[in-house]
């Protein structure tokens, strides 16, 4: 569904972020896309929607190619892909309820925008997703009210009310504690298996990576270096991507976690 | 680096020395600067003047002693006036302000060329004070309270502008950036990733220049453009000292109230 | 999409920034009444405005070309004073502004040393330039050593006041952990607030040098020295295209002492 064909980004400084990435991703596939800092995660999925613009290669979303669209055309692809930022990024000033709405942006005119006039089934799926979110009552709530794990919660509402067919997650549990990190994880990839969606979603931790993906792809300087299942990540992989380091103990949790998390 | 090796092991210094030296040689610079300044200002000084100056002090404030109060009946209109010039002197610089910013910032500006324009509406409006402003519109449309306001006014747009649009060059990016990748046209982007950071700047902005304007309006009357600084004038050139300390007391009264208002505003909003 | 016997509400409204309505109203009100009543009583000649009108222009034209030669030595001469004027003020105001700045900082100083200090910032900020120029001029005679003192007491008011804000903003977990190393009262001034507000009050003390410049400009209308009282005069005489010139001069100044400032700034931080 999604397709990356030797994507390459250099940015204006002549740091290569990205060297011939090349990456196809199924319909309905959670991947998790690990790798240290620095090694172009993030760019990579900016790339995708074009908030960083690729210097080289294509990027294909179905039949579209997102790499040759104008502006225009752009902005209706992009209400395909829902955002999760790593700071969540929500606008703080605005309310709980304007923020998931913002979503709905890429659907709505300039004047309904201002005015705050979301069409109906736009203002109930808000409530619907905030509901699904267990923050129903937070709706008129200001955003900088909010705790850490709801602020991303909100943050994955405004992603899925664009009705997308990709998520594209950046370091999603990056300033979270590790349990809200487990619950933010997991109610992502329960909603992706609920909509059938694909994901690529950034992130550091190895571990919840394991838990949480159906594929796991390493990025190190810009390069492919892994794409493999979960329990593909053998020290080996782990010491290609990362650099040398004891990896046993990071990986053998793994099963007794995934017991505790879905008690 | 900092960490410098030596014979007797590593030595860890703050700055490197040719940093060190340029701090040190900018510190001499600005000494000699301040050295020279200050010769030249004296030079022009009458120090016999200068040496008077306590006798001075003292006798113009007993003069000033007790305040008229009485001449409050007059200042009322004034005061009225002044206030007004400042405030919608104020309204008119941030209704012109506002666009001018928006086309001033990096992150929000159309076009290069647009900001050089904005810039240069920022720049030649602030670069000239208020009170010359006041002296040319005086000569454009009349002696009066609109001479004194469009003064205000003019002046005042290139200071909020200047403001606003370092406000808005400092929102926080990502916010935007998430709206963006909704699908948002540029102008939802304005509405909703930029606006809502920068409104409470603008509201700030909006006040703390009136609250200086409230100022800058007491003294545009020396040149005739209005306000209480026409009484002020006249009251020092016909050596009416107990009157001079009355208006300087509601000047006073009134610079605190705005200081307090705006104060209060400011408050309220963030 | 959810079916139309959803649970959920079908409309939502932003919550009102003034929750209570009557106030919301009563303000929105009051405003419209201040703003018609200030506009209904500002008195304006207009019939004197249209007679100024080709006057503004002529003012206008005087830019094209603006006459430098005439009066050049005469302009340099005042511009000059105001540069020397505007510079050892901003340097005068900012060496007393350091210490009435730290005691007027809440979080620093014992509360006698902070009401006598913010004494001294509210009375310095109270009166414009101006009106203290008039005041010193009576004091110390005419010419630049007026403004001077004019400019250096505005310049307190300014920079004490905003350097206290900026120590009392200023990040406690930082000071507390310099504190908590046992430092002494100077030190922690020196590593913990210094630090801290240093970049921010070099651009504070470049700004302030821009704002000199500007008041050491019209400090000479009411005699203080400088290039103001040749404005007036060129003003009054109908001089406009000398009066253009100044203003040229006055108007490059501030942008290169803008475009210096804004470079310095960079650079120190």
């Amino acid at each position: 569904m999604l397709r990356l064909e030797n994507v390459t980004k250099r940015y204006k400084t002549g740091d290569v972020a990205l060297k011939n990435v090349s990456l196809e991703i199924p319909e309905g596939q959670v991947i998790a896309l690990i790798g240290p800092s620095g090694a172009g995660k993030s760019t990579l999925i900016r790339c995708v929607n074009r908030l960083v613009e690729p210097t080289e290669g294509t990027i294909w979303l179905g039949d579209t190619e997102l790499t040759a669209l104008s502006p225009g055309d752009l902005r209706k692809a992009r209400r395909r892909m829902g955002m999760i930022f790593q700071e969540y990024a929500l606008v703080e000033r605005l309310t709980v309820m304007e923020n998931v709405l913002s979503g709905r942006l890429g659907y709505v005119g300039f004047w309904q925008a201002w005015f705050r006039k979301f069409p109906k089934k736009d203002v109930r799926e808000a409530y619907r997703l905030l509901d699904r979110v267990g923050l129903m009552h937070m709706a008129d709530k200001r955003a900088d009210e909010l705790s850490g794990g709801q602020r991303q919660r909100v943050g994955i509402c405004r992603a899925l009310i664009q009705d997308p067919d990709l998520l594209l997650v950046d370091e999603p549990t990056a300033s979270l504690d590790p349990k809200t990190s487990r619950q933010i994880m997991r109610l992502i990839n329960e909603l992706c298996k609920e909509r059938g969606l694909a994901a690529i979603i950034n992130i550091h931790d190895v571990h919840l990576a394991q838990m949480y993906s159906q594929r796991i792809v390493g990025l190190k300087a810009g390069e492919l270096v892994f794409d493999g299942p979960p329990d593909g990540l053998v020290p080996e992989v782990l010491t290609e991507i990362y650099g040398e380091e004891d990896w046993e103990a990071t990986i053998e949790d793994v099963d007794e976690d995934e017991e505790e998390a879905s008690k | 680096m900092p960490k410098i090796d030596t014979a007797d092991g590593p030595v860890w210094k703050r700055r490197q020395t040719p940093k060190q030296l340029m701090i040190w040689f900018g510190w001499l610079i600005a000494v000699a600067i301040a050295a020279y300044a200050w010769h030249l200002i004296s030079e022009k000084t009458v120090w016999f003047f200068v040496w008077d100056a306590p006798r001075q002090m003292l006798d113009i404030s007993t003069r000033m002693v007790p305040p008229a109060w009485s001449y409050m009946d007059v200042l009322w209109k004034p005061v009225w006036d002044t206030i007004n010039i400042a405030t919608i002197g104020s309204m008119i610089a941030m209704a012109i302000a506002i666009p001018v910013a928006f086309a001033a910032a990096h992150n929000t500006t159309p076009h290069r060329l647009v900001r050089a324009g904005a810039l240069f509406i920022i720049v030649s409006t602030r670069s000239i004070n208020s009170l010359v402003w006041a002296l040319l519109l005086v000569v454009v449309v009349g002696p009066g309270v609109l001479a004194g306001t469009l003064a205000i006014g003019i002046r005042s747009i290139g200071g909020c502008a200047k403001l606003l649009y370092e406000g808005i060059e400092e929102i926080n990016q990502t916010q935007v950036e998430a709206i963006e990748a909704t699908g948002a046209s540029p102008a939802q982007k304005m509405i909703y990733g930029v606006l809502p950071q920068v409104l409470p700047t603008f509201a700030g902005v909006g006040v703390f220049r009136w609250d200086v304007n409230v100022r800058g309006s007491t003294i545009l009357g020396i040149v005739g453009a209005g306000g209480i600084g026409v009484q002020l004038n006249a009251s020092i050139n016909t050596l009416a000292w107990t009157q001079v300390s009355m208006i300087l007391l509601v000047i006073l009264g009134a610079v605190i109230l705005s200081e307090w208002i705006s104060a209060k505003v400011r408050h309220a909003i963030i | 999409m959810s079916p139309p016997t959803s649970p959920y509400p079908n409309s939502w409204k932003k919550p009102h920034f003034i929750k209570n309505p009557l106030l919301r109203w009563g303000l929105i009100l009051g405003t419209a009444i201040y703003v018609a009543l200030a506009l209904g009583t500002m008195e304006v000649n207009w019939i004197r405005v249209w007679e100024g009108l080709p006057r503004g222009q002529r003012l206008l034209a005087a830019f094209f070309p603006p006459n430098f030669s005439d009066t050049r030595g005469v302009i340099i001469d005042g511009i000059l004073e105001s540069i020397w004027m505007a510079i050892i003020a901003t340097i005068g105001g900012i060496v007393l502004s350091v210490p009435v700045g730290l005691g007027a900082a809440r979080n620093l100083s014992p509360r006698w040393v902070y009401l006598f200090c913010r004494f001294i910032v509210a009375s310095s900020r109270t009166f414009p330039e101006i009106i203290v120029a008039i005041f010193a001029v009576k004091f110390f005679g005419f010419g630049p050593f007026a403004g001077f003192i004019a400019l250096s007491i505005g310049t307190v008011g300014f920079f004490a006041k905003l350097l206290a804000e900026d120590i009392e903003a200023m990040n406690k977990t930082q000071a507390e952990a310099v504190r908590s190393t046992g430092s002494s009262w100077f030190q922690w001034i020196n590593y913990a607030i210094q630090p801290q507000v240093m970049p921010r009050m070099i651009g504070l003390s470049l700004y302030r040098l821009d704002i000199n410049f500007r008041e050491s400009a019209v400090v000479g209308i009411v005699g203080a020295g400088g290039i103001g009282a040749h404005l007036i005069t060129s003003i009054s005489r109908y001089e406009y295209d000398t009066t253009a010139a100044i203003l040229l001069v006055i108007i490059a100044i501030v942008i290169s002492l803008e475009y210096t400032s804004g470079y310095l700034r960079k650079w120190v931080q």
